[in-house]
């Protein structure tokens, strides 16, 4: 067993690259454009920490170290690289880098802006903008992506991959776009950010401190972008989004931590502030006249948690909002919301029929939520056997414990 | 860095043109040429004559095969070139946006790479 130091020293290390890994990252790669790069040199950097601070005590400013060592890492990988690129440039530009790290000595300048808009550049294709970023500035690996973008783990490695030599060798610069290049570019960076969050917000139960933090940083990269373009109805849209979801962390478990529905949650167990919040934003948002996916998502939300004040849940409108919402990304996520929404104004009959209008989308057959839909609305309507079917298969997907036992439950009372 | 950006455009096209178009469209790119070189990004440009004029040269187990066209039979022809120097691939697009052959045909942006 390790002794009480080096585990400490340990965790350190660990604590500094995911609290700074975005900063780090697009600092090291900000001036050679090679994110591919940075990610090796930082992780060399880390696996000396790992054995360095266990004897030499962790540094006072860990994250100073870890830059520092893991530009060393990246001088030396350029040095050994025999290949014809220019090394001699790399080298400058790794010494620029140097000399800017000096001159801002504990606190570095954060490129992580920079870096994103790199990511959803329009030289990049667009289907690995969002996974490009969230890699890059949060340090996911490729297995934990693919399976948020319902992509195969190895092909969404080798498109990653590609995109990062695509940065680096097409020289795609870190900056802020201009003005009228904003809009292309503001999409692909709310999806990572939004992306991020979901993932975040996959842990209800916060017993992994890591994916809490994520749920929390995508909250301030969407708060950054709010505050860089105050005046982007979908910024504001997402950011509201992720405050009404957000508030509601802590109500996805009752008191004995067991998984509670939306519909079932304790509205006093909500953070109010963050609705309210999430309100004022909306409100912002509208007052811009664009609708777009975001503000429809965060409007949802308002119309569930409308059932704080006024004591229950708006249907009809919920419908509504799906209805654009759908004509809006044809997402077979958003299909299957809209038809339980119809099941509780039309009944269960017409939920399934709408249902069942999505069933041929092959990335259903693996998607928990359809099956439980399903499994629930087969229910309503008797039939008991197709309910049985529907969710084994539910629990079958399942990979939360909590909506596991919950899931179990609903079939045991059938 | 260095971009070499090619133009694509159809190569018959040229010829249809009247004496005030002709007269405009290779004003338009002198003007292009005038003003990479102003602004110091420019490295080399030339233009190329007609596929009808390509060979395709091929060595195969030592025999060498030559074959009268271009290497790909294209809709739009690779009619000219400009090298340029540009900081970034942002830099780039914009010098390949005000090119005369983006309007009637296509330019294909590459990155140089530094021997």
């Amino acid at each position: 067993m390790a002794p009480k130091g080096d585990l400490r020293a340990q965790e350190a290390a660990a604590g500094a690259v995911r609290r700074s890994y975005g900063r780090l990252i697009a600092f090291l790669s900000a001036r050679t454009r090679d994110v591919a790069g940075a990610e090796d040199a930082l992780s060399e950097a880390f696996a000396a920490a790992l054995v360095d601070w266990p004897r030499q005590g962790v540094p006072q400013n860990p994250e100073a170290w870890l830059f520092a060592t893991a530009r060393r890492k990246a001088i030396d990988a350029a040095r050994r690289r025999r290949t014809a690129e220019a090394s001699s440039g790399h080298l400058r530009l790794l010494a620029e880098e140097t000399i800017a790290m000096a001159q801002e000595s504990a606190s570095f300048p954060d490129e992580r802006l920079g870096l994103m808009f790199a990511c959803a550049h329009p030289a990049i294709e667009e289907s690995i903008r969002a996974p490009l970023i969230l890699q890059a500035v949060l340090g996911f690996d490729a297995a934990t992506i693919a399976s948020a973008f319902l992509v195969a783990p190895t092909t969404m490695g080798q498109r990653l991959s590609r995109a990062k030599a695509k940065i680096r060798l097409a020289g795609i610069p870190f900056r802020k776009p201009e003005p009228d290049e904003m809009a292309e570019r503001l999409d692909a960076v709310l999806a990572a950010i939004y992306a991020a969050f979901t993932e975040g917000w996959s842990d209800p139960g916060g017993a992994e401190p890591s994916r809490r933090n994520l749920a929390e940083e995508a909250i301030w990269l969407g708060r950054l972008i709010v505050e860089f373009l105050p005046d982007e109805p979908e910024a504001l849209g997402l950011l509201a989004l992720m405050l009404y979801s957000d508030a509601r962390r802590w109500a996805r478990r009752d008191g004995r931590g067991e998984f509670a529905p939306l519909a079932e949650q304790d509205p006093a167990r909500w953070d109010h502030r963050m609705i309210d919040e999430a309100e004022t934003l909306l409100e912002r948002a509208s007052a811009l006249a664009a609708i777009g996916r975001y503000q429809l998502e965060a409007a949802l939300q308002s119309a569930h948690v409308a059932r704080r004040r006024a004591g229950r849940v708006d249907w009809p409108a919920i419908v509504a909002l799906y209805d654009a919402l759908c004509g809006l990304t044809g997402s077979p996520v958003a299909s299957i919301n809209r038809a339980v929404a119809l099941a509780q104004t039309q009944g269960a009959a017409a939920g399934l029929s709408a249902l069942d209008a999505v069933a041929d989308d092959p990335r259903l057959q693996q998607y928990q939520p359809y099956w439980a839909a399903r499994a629930d609305l087969l229910a309503r309507l008797g039939e008991r056997a197709g309910a049985e079917g529907a969710y084994d298969r539910a629990i079958g997907l399942e990979s939360d414990p909590a909506v596991r036992r919950f899931l179990q439950q609903r079939r045991s009372r059938l | 860095m260095q971009y070499m950006l090619m133009v694509y455009a159809n190569e018959g096209g040229f010829a249809t043109l009247n004496k005030e178009q002709a007269e405009q469209a290779l004003g338009a790119y002198s003007a292009y040429s005038e003003a990479l070189k102003k602004s110091g990004a420019m490295v080399a440009s030339d233009r190329l004559q007609p596929t009808s004029a390509a060979t395709t040269v091929r060595v195969a187990n030592g025999k060498t095969q030559v074959l009268n066209g271009p290497y790909a039979e294209t809709k739009e022809q690779l009619g000219g070139y400009f090298l340029i120097e540009a900081p970034d691939l942002d830099a780039a697009i914009a010098w390949a946006a005000r090119c005369p052959g983006s309007s009637h045909g296509a330019v294909e942006v590459r990155p140089v790479r530094a021997m």
